[in-house]
């Protein structure tokens, strides 16, 4: 730990960014009842998750070699296009569990159950 | 065009439009208008186009060879022979759809289609019921109520195209084989026609008789065909002939490959064929039985055209047969001519007596034929053809008004029914044979003399043999007379026996009456030439006569018999002379009787029965041929079959039920392992996983957050799980 606040910025840095959003996210995801906020959970773990590709996908970073190459930019832009289209159809979902509903209590939504 | 293209090309159309008009009614026969009324339209537009074709194909012939009088050989034209289609070549055998075409085939086609032309149009009228649901007493349901049918008026229509297409392919065909295929399909067609109304038991049983003494005729003639095609090698009728009488005076020689004995098999064969179709002793008990059918039927098929294809056969094949051959034809057709004639007598059923008379009559033709006289047989079966299918349809009108067939039960319908009673008079008068000799006469005057003639001629060469014949005819030929006179009588004139049958009658629609007017016309003048010419039916016949025929003597095994040229009969007036007094004489005497008992009623009838009963019982039992076969060969039939039937159910049912029996348990010893062992192991599975499916629902628990707390400590799972086992080797 001590070690990361010494070292110049690299990888590691990245990645405990990351681990920090992604599990913002998760619990974002766990606890919050309304579906937007579920929504927002999960772009916080997308992003979480897109900014370890950065980081691998980074020859500068990585100190002249990079574990993904330009691979890691272009996974992240996928991603992107991919949270972009599931915000999209999960929003639609949202307003539908409006109608149905009238509330957007993901608690609600119970008779999914088996 | 020659001759040669055309004829095949016209007669051959003439032969194929009936089967095409079967072929229609087959497939839309109840379509074509209500109840399918318009088949008869169809099936009569056809025979009537075949009709124009067949004279104009004739006409087409007549241009080409002018009839010449007398009875030279050299003026015959020779047979126009071909094949359409070859069915196939087996060895040296070739069996081939073939024409051969004379002036006897064209003769056949114009007297075939206009009979049949004139029926069809009859039967219009005949069968109007068969357009609706039709209540046949005559066949009650076992509670004794009458069977209620749909009617039958299309069928009808398609059996009768069905069988001017195979009358027609019999006469033109150019080959043995191809005969013996359209024998056997006029042969079914009469089948099915007898059988028409084949609810009533009588109409189905008549059928079976009818089909199975064919088949006894067909055997032999199957066996005649085998030994022909053995001895010779073809079934061409142009070949065949050639072989037999290859010399320039056309004698009969025996063929390389064949002896005598097996020339006279073949024509014994092919003559017991014809026994079969043209009804005679002893083959001769279906036709009378035939008469359940529909009286059209009777006239076209049991009268004019498929009983004479038996005589028109032996015509056909004539040059192939030795002296002794002919004998037996003129034997049997002696026999046939007098018993039936016999039976005629007495019969009251006003179709019957009409069925012994067609009996009586192919019997002088095949005399007539047997004794040499080859024009004289075949004249005889055209001047038959037209008159006894106008004394049918003239019967058939009768029964149409008075509902039955029973000669007492009518009498003086001749104000009832006019037309009738006068176009009869004509046929009777025609098959009587009245004329004045030497003048003029009408149809059956002309042939019937011919074959007399020749019977005398016969006489004059072998004098006990001959004799028997010449008198047998000239009885014969008397009861004629007699029995059709009698018909006439009984039928149209004296006072009704039946006042309720008589109130009922009433004169046939007009669709029945102009066919036999149409028909009274050949029935009268059929035999005459044109005046101050030759051209008449007897010199077109002429041209047909197979060259050498005229005049035979002495077979290898009976060397006495002379068969006289028939030149003879008609050039010596001392021969034909007589005959024709002795003809038109007996004649007489027979309508003179006739006039006498049912006329006049100058002699009664009944006591001359009680006079002459034990003569009387044998011929109203039919001679007892019926029973006779039913003793000889029925019943010992019936009793094998029994037997058979016995052996049948005791053993061959016991062995077939045994075999089920033991499949049966087999099957239920299947069925338990199957319940017990594979569906328990089966149900188990099922039930195992459905407890399954029960437990693993309770881990899903709709909550969406929960969720995501399980994947999320999934992941972290798997990652820890990786991190232990990962080896980052770099």
């Amino acid at each position: 730990m001590m070690n990361l606040l010494t070292e110049p910025v690299g990888i590691s840095h990245y990645m405990v960014v990351s681990a920090v959003l992604f599990v913002c996210g998760v619990l974002c995801m766990t606890t919050k009842r309304n579906a937007i906020g579920v929504l927002m959970g999960i772009e916080l773990v997308l992003n979480g998750a897109n900014l370890n590709f950065i980081a691998f996908g980074s020859p500068i970073l990585g100190g002249g070699q990079s574990p993904l190459g330009f691979d890691g930019q272009w996974i992240a832009m996928f991603v992107i296009v991919l949270a972009a289209a599931e915000a999209a159809v999960a929003l639609a979902i949202a307003l539908n569990f409006y109608h149905t509903h009238a509330s957007i209590d993901v608690d609600r939504g119970e008779e999914l159950k088996g | 065009m020659g001759l040669q293209s055309t004829l095949p090309l016209l007669l051959g159309l003439a032969w194929l439009l009936p089967l095409a008009s079967f072929a229609l009614i087959l497939l839309f026969g109840p379509r074509m208008g209500r109840a399918g009324r318009h088949a008869a339209s169809l099936a009569t537009v056809a025979i009537l186009t075949s009709l124009a074709l067949s004279v104009t194909a004739l006409t087409w012939w007549l241009v080409a060879h002018p009839l010449v009088g007398g009875h030279a050989e050299h003026g015959v034209p020779a047979p126009i022979v071909g094949d359409w289609y070859p069915l196939g070549d087996f060895g040296s055998l070739r069996i081939t759809v073939g024409y051969y075409i004379d002036s006897l085939t064209l003769a056949m086609f114009c007297m075939v289609t206009l009979v049949a032309s004139c029926i069809h149009v009859y039967s219009i009228g005949y069968m109007h019921s068969e357009l609706s649901e039709v209540f046949d007493a005559q066949a009650p349901k076992s509670d004794g109520q009458p069977l209620c049918r749909r009617g039958r008026f299309c069928r009808f229509f398609q059996y009768l195209s069905l069988f001017c297409f195979s009358m027609l392919g019999l006469v033109l065909a150019g080959n043995a084989a191809m005969v013996f295929v359209f024998w056997e399909l006029v042969g079914i067609c009469s089948y099915l026609l007898i059988g028409f109304w084949h609810e009533r038991r009588s109409a189905s049983n008549a059928a079976n008789k009818a089909f199975i003494v064919n088949r006894v005729g067909d055997f032999g003639m199957l066996i005649g065909l085998m030994a022909l095609w053995a001895g010779l090698g073809t079934f061409s009728f142009n070949d065949i002939f050639q072989i037999v009488r290859p010399g320039a005076d056309h004698a009969l020689v025996v063929p390389p490959g064949m002896n005598y004995g097996l020339l006279v098999v073949a024509g014994l064969g092919i003559f017991c064929g014809c026994v079969g179709k043209s009804a005679q002793f002893p083959l001769h008990v279906w036709l009378p039985d035939a008469m359940e059918g529909p009286t059209p039927v009777s006239a076209l098929i049991h009268a004019a055209t498929m009983v004479a294809a038996g005589v028109y056969l032996v015509g056909r094949f004539y040059p192939i047969f030795t002296p002794e051959v002919l004998l037996v034809i003129a034997s049997i057709g002696v026999i046939t001519l007098f018993m039936a004639a016999s039976i005629a007598l007495v019969a009251t059923d006003i179709k019957r007596v009409l069925a012994y008379s067609t009996v009586s009559q192919l019997g002088f033709m095949m005399l007539g034929l047997g004794v040499g006289g080859w024009l004289a047989g075949m004249f005889h079966l055209f001047t038959h053809a037209f008159f006894k299918s106008l004394l049918f349809l003239g019967s058939g009108s009768v029964i149409h008004a008075c509902d039955t067939n029973e000669m007492p039960q009518m009498g003086g319908l001749r104000k009832k029914m006019p037309v009738t009673a006068y176009t009869m008079l004509v046929g009777c008068l025609a098959i009587a044979g009245a004329g004045i000799p030497m003048v003029i006469g009408l149809s059956g005057f002309y042939s019937k003399d011919c074959i007399i003639a020749q019977a005398l001629s016969f006489r004059l060469q072998n004098p006990v043999l001959g004799g028997l014949f010449y008198y047998a005819s000239l009885l014969g030929a008397g009861m004629t007379a007699f029995y059709m006179f009698r018909m006439w009588f009984l039928t149209f004139a004296g006072r009704p026996r039946d006042e309720r049958v008589y109130a009922h009658a009433h004169e046939s629609p007009r669709l029945m009456t102009v066919p036999l007017v149409i028909l009274a016309i050949p029935a009268a003048i059929v035999a005459w030439s044109v005046p101050g010419t030759h051209w008449g039916l007897d010199t077109l016949l002429q041209q047909a006569r197979p060259a050498g025929i005229d005049g035979a003597s002495g077979g290898q095994f009976w060397p006495g018999v002379v068969m006289p040229a028939e030149s003879v009969s008609h050039l010596n007036h001392a021969i034909s002379g007589a005959a024709e007094w002795s003809a038109i004489g007996v004649a007489l005497t027979g309508f003179l009787v006739a006039v006498a008992f049912y006329g006049l009623r100058r002699w009664n009838a009944n006591d001359v029965r009680r006079m002459f009963s034990p003569i009387y019982w044998f011929l109203v039992h039919k001679w007892w041929f019926d029973e006779l076969y039913a003793f000889l060969f029925v019943r010992p039939v019936l009793c094998v079959s029994r037997w058979v039937a016995i052996v049948d159910q005791r053993g061959i049912d016991w062995l077939v039920d045994g075999s089920a029996r033991l499949v049966h348990g087999v099957a239920i010893l299947d069925d338990w392992i199957d319940r017990l062992l594979v569906d328990s192991l089966v149900n188990a599975l099922a039930r195992r996983t459905y407890a399954l499916g029960i437990r693993l629902r309770a881990i899903q628990t709709g909550s969406i957050r929960q969720y995501v707390v399980w994947i999320a400590v999934g992941v972290v799972g798997l990652f820890v799980l990786m991190s232990f086992y990962w080896n980052v080797t770099t």
